[in-house]
């Protein structure tokens, strides 16, 4: 046999043999993202799925319980009461108005049950210009500004 | 003039210098005329000036505190340690562009300024190249995400006007954390020192610039960005890791993926020149890989600047996306144009002649690496994927990631021992039991016992085995080097040993880089036996994780200048003897209303113990302690710094073994004349050079 062909056959194993594990990984661990809005909506076959949901923490709606930690998120005026479960400490960043993602299940109570929860790294969350900063209404002026 | 203007002038000027580089570059291409080739060179270096101007600028505006310009607003203020004013110049998007067109000024002013008088066939090429890429970080840093903005507020008449701010917004609490001033650098030196073989590549195969020349040139290049690429995912890592508080190091994060996928690439690339240097083999894959090297700086930077992946670390989401995409396209398009036009050029010299050789072994190493660069893009960009394909957005997680990675790793591992032993062309059986019979033999044997003492994780033990016949092969490498030196100069063997390496520093720096991995795997093979407890607990409570127990002794919160703090001391006893006091720490940032971990770490050869006060019990009031025991951690970190020093060996230029020889003739007769030991030495070194 050529050597190109031996070189062929033992990368093909491989190559077969790792799609095969990324398969298996992707299965085990793959999470589906939906809208608040959407939640409502998916059948319960979808239910069953992980989910992966975004929105902002609606101020002053945490509310530390026995076991669990339940807020309210919002996405654009849908809001989806979450009850967070997980073991691991709440991050740093997840407080009032703060974009959050959590993933968990959707229960057909309505409630979401959070396994996870990810705060946006405020460090590199930006203000955007003229909010959230006291007094006027001071913009960022330059030609040419696109700061989003 | 005040700095803001000095500063976006600067940038400005820049801009329109890189254009003139660009295009009088091009012309003087054409024309080959030296003046214009001279001049086209000159503008060039300008940019560079220029862009360190308007870095310094800008630097100058943080360390002075002025809060009449929007990004020192956003991301300093009064109390902050002056210490760290650093981080805060590149803590936001406008500032970390800029950071990046002046750390990739450094590496352009320095190729231009050293090949000055050189390669005038190849050079007008790479600074046509190079003044491209700064073209499209200055476009950015002038017209897209310019750091220089100034407040301003609408007057009476609807006229705008300047107005300055008392005090900033303050620096993220996660970014003050001394890493955090480094980091960034590093890792950034990484990303952009690629772009100098990139530039090189491309200009040979447009220039066709004839043989391997253009890898000679960029070998020490590609080495440095590689070096720095490495130490700084690992500070990254370590970033994570002493101050996110989750008591891991890396999770997959889309930010950490867009650090790793060139890194990857960069690896391959960085093994499979040197087949094209010995065997002139494998020149369309090793263009190919540094131009992907090259695009995949550009398209992490675009992963996480867009928002196109969510990611805990990613900047604001932002309109910069299309720009990075577009400039992708463009790179991509002249690479491949350039490519078809000139790939006759590219031709081989040589085949593969056997399975079991060094360059079988390469293209095994080549195809690992690929290979698990396109499973971290494909499960980075999965979100994407899915929604084009099927229309819904699905992401992956760890397990993905881990299921592939962890058996490439382990095959990455396993080649480290072998690829640098099997000769070129082909191994015979004979060689390889020479080689490998004794290494292999004391890694089954150290996993045997591995086994007994309670390893029984597959992936746990395999990992010792090879870590262990790795290291064998890689110390006898050093101690036959070295024993032939010392029988010629009757040195002992240790400073044989050095001697051996000076001499090549390549081939034996690559060793130290090779035993450093070996010790990073060792150190993520701990992950299999991670333990956690989380508790409340008041004054005086107790817990025991792991050989340690952990008792709560005292509790206080105070007032720092820029932030509040609470704190728990917390007593380590092992054996019923304390070994060391720990005070993790939660701080409170007034200015920005956000909170910070400090964890507690103390940290020994064979485990961490992390402990984070995680808050109080929302319940009790009381304070909760949640601790982790993660074995072998400091290993990886030992390990990142040996890499860097195997790395910086191998930059150090060979010494020739003249003295050596020269000793010779006097002590050590028996060897038989200089003439003969040093045809020897020739035999010796040259199957593997």
């Amino acid at each position: 046999m050529k050597v190109k062909t031996k070189f062929g056959i033992g990368a093909a194993i491989i190559v077969v043999t790792l799609s095969a594990l990324g398969y298996i990984g992707a299965k085990e661990s793959k999470t589906y993202y939906h809208t608040v809005s959407e939640l409502s909506t998916l059948s319960s076959n979808q239910r069953n799925q992980r989910i992966r949901v975004g929105g902002d923490v609606v101020a002053g709606s945490i509310k530390h319980m026995p076991g669990r930690i339940d807020f309210v998120l919002k996405e654009e005026n849908k809001t989806l009461p979450v009850s967070y479960v997980g073991a691991d400490p709440l991050p740093d960043t997840f407080k009032d108005g703060a974009q959050c993602l959590v993933e968990g299940k959707a229960m057909p109570d309505g409630r979401f049950v959070a396994e996870q929860i990810q705060a946006k790294c405020a460090s590199k969350y930006e203000v955007a210009p003229g909010a959230d900063l006291p007094g006027g209404q001071p913009q960022a002026a330059s030609p040419g500004d696109n700061k989003s | 003039m005040s700095l803001d203007l000095f500063g976006s002038f600067a940038l400005l000027l820049a801009f329109l210098c890189g254009i003139y580089a660009f295009v009088i570059g091009i012309a003087a291409i054409r024309t080959r005329k030296p003046l214009l080739i001279k001049s086209a060179r000159h503008a060039g270096m300008a940019v560079c000036v220029l862009i360190w101007l308007g870095f310094a600028s800008l630097a100058y505006l943080f360390f002075t505190d002025n809060f009449a310009m929007a990004y020192v607003v956003a991301h300093s203020n009064r109390t902050l340690e002056t210490f760290f004013k650093f981080p805060a110049i590149w803590a936001g998007q406008e500032g970390s562009l800029l950071f990046w067109s002046f750390l990739l000024s450094i590496y352009v002013f320095s190729a231009l300024f050293t090949y000055r008088h050189k390669h005038p066939e190849l050079m007008p090429y790479v600074g046509v190249v190079l003044a491209g890429v700064q073209l499209f970080f200055l476009t950015l840093n002038n017209f897209i995400a310019s750091p220089f903005q100034v407040l301003g507020a609408a007057g009476p008449a609807g006229v705008m006007h300047y107005i300055a701010r008392a005090d900033g917004q303050g620096l993220n609490p996660l970014l003050q954390y001394p890493e955090m001033i480094i980091h960034p650098p590093v890792l950034y030196s990484g990303y952009t020192g690629f772009s100098i073989p990139f530039a090189f590549a491309l200009a040979a195969l447009l220039g066709r610039y004839p043989g391997e020349k253009w890898i000679h040139l960029t070998r020490r290049w590609t080495m440095i960005a590689w070096g720095f690429q490495s130490a700084g995912i690992l500070l990254g890592a370590h970033w994570a890791y002493a101050v996110l508080g989750w008591g891991g190091y890396w999770s997959w994060d889309p930010v950490e993926n867009a650090s790793l996928m060139p890194w990857l690439t960069g690896t391959a690339f960085l093994h499979s020149v040197m087949m094209q240097e010995k065997r002139g083999m494998m020149r369309v894959w090793n263009i190919w890989l540094v131009f992907t090297t090259f695009l995949l700086t550009i398209f992490g930077t675009f992963l996480t600047r867009s928002g196109v992946v969510s990611s805990v670390h990613a900047f604001a989401e932002s309109k910069i996306g299309p720009w990075f995409l577009g400039f992708i396209g463009v790179a991509l398009a002249v690479c491949v144009v350039s490519f078809l036009r000139n790939r006759d050029y590219l031709r081989s010299d040589n085949v593969l002649d056997s399975l079991v050789s060094r360059e079988s072994s390469f293209l095994f190493n080549n195809l690992i690496l690929l290979v698990a660069c396109v499973a971290v893009l494909s499960g980075t960009l999965f979100p994407v994927l899915s929604e084009w394909v099927r229309g819904t957005k699905i992401s992956v997680g760890a397990p993905f990631f881990n299921k592939i990675n962890l058996p490439i790793g382990l095959f990455l591992l396993f080649l480290t021992g072998v690829g640098p032993l099997l000769a070129w062309r082909k191994t015979s059986m004979e060689s390889l039991r020479r080689n490998f019979g004794i290494p292999l033999a004391i890694g089954i044997v150290a996993a045997a016992v591995g086994m007994l003492l309670g390893l029984r994780e597959f992936y746990v033990t395999t990992c010792l085995l090879l870590s262990v016949f790795v290291t064998m092969t890689i110390l006898t490498e050093f101690y036959r080097g070295a024993r032939v030196i010392a029988a010629r100069t009757g040195a002992n063997l240790l400073s044989s040993a050095g001697q051996l390496t000076l001499r090549n520093t390549r081939r034996y720096g690559g060793y130290v880089v090779h035993f450093g991995m070996v010790l990073i795997f060792i150190g993520v093979s701990g992950t299999a036996f991670n333990q956690n407890k989380e508790m409340e607990m008041p004054v005086g409570a107790q817990m025991d994780i792991g050989p340690y127990h952990l008792t709560h002794q005292t509790f206080d919160s105070t007032q720092q200048t820029n932030y509040s703090t609470e704190r728990a001391t917390i007593a380590v006893d092992r054996n019923n003897q304390q070994v060391i006091m720990l005070y993790p720490e939660r701080r409170f940032y007034p200015s920005n209303q956000e909170s910070g971990t400090m964890v507690a770490i103390y940290s020994t050869l064979k485990q961490d113990l992390y402990v984070v006060y995680a808050g109080r019990s929302p319940d009790t009031n009381q304070p909760v302690i949640h601790a982790y025991l993660n074995p072998l951690v400091k290993w990886i970190w030992l390990g990142g710094a040996i890499v860097v020093l195997g790395t910086l060996l191998a930059l150090v230029p060979n010494q020739q073994p003249v003295l050596a020889l020269r000793a010779v003739e006097g002590r050590v007769p028996a060897m038989g004349s200089p003439a003969t030991a040093q045809l020897s030495m020739q035999r010796y070194e040259s199957p593997h050079e």
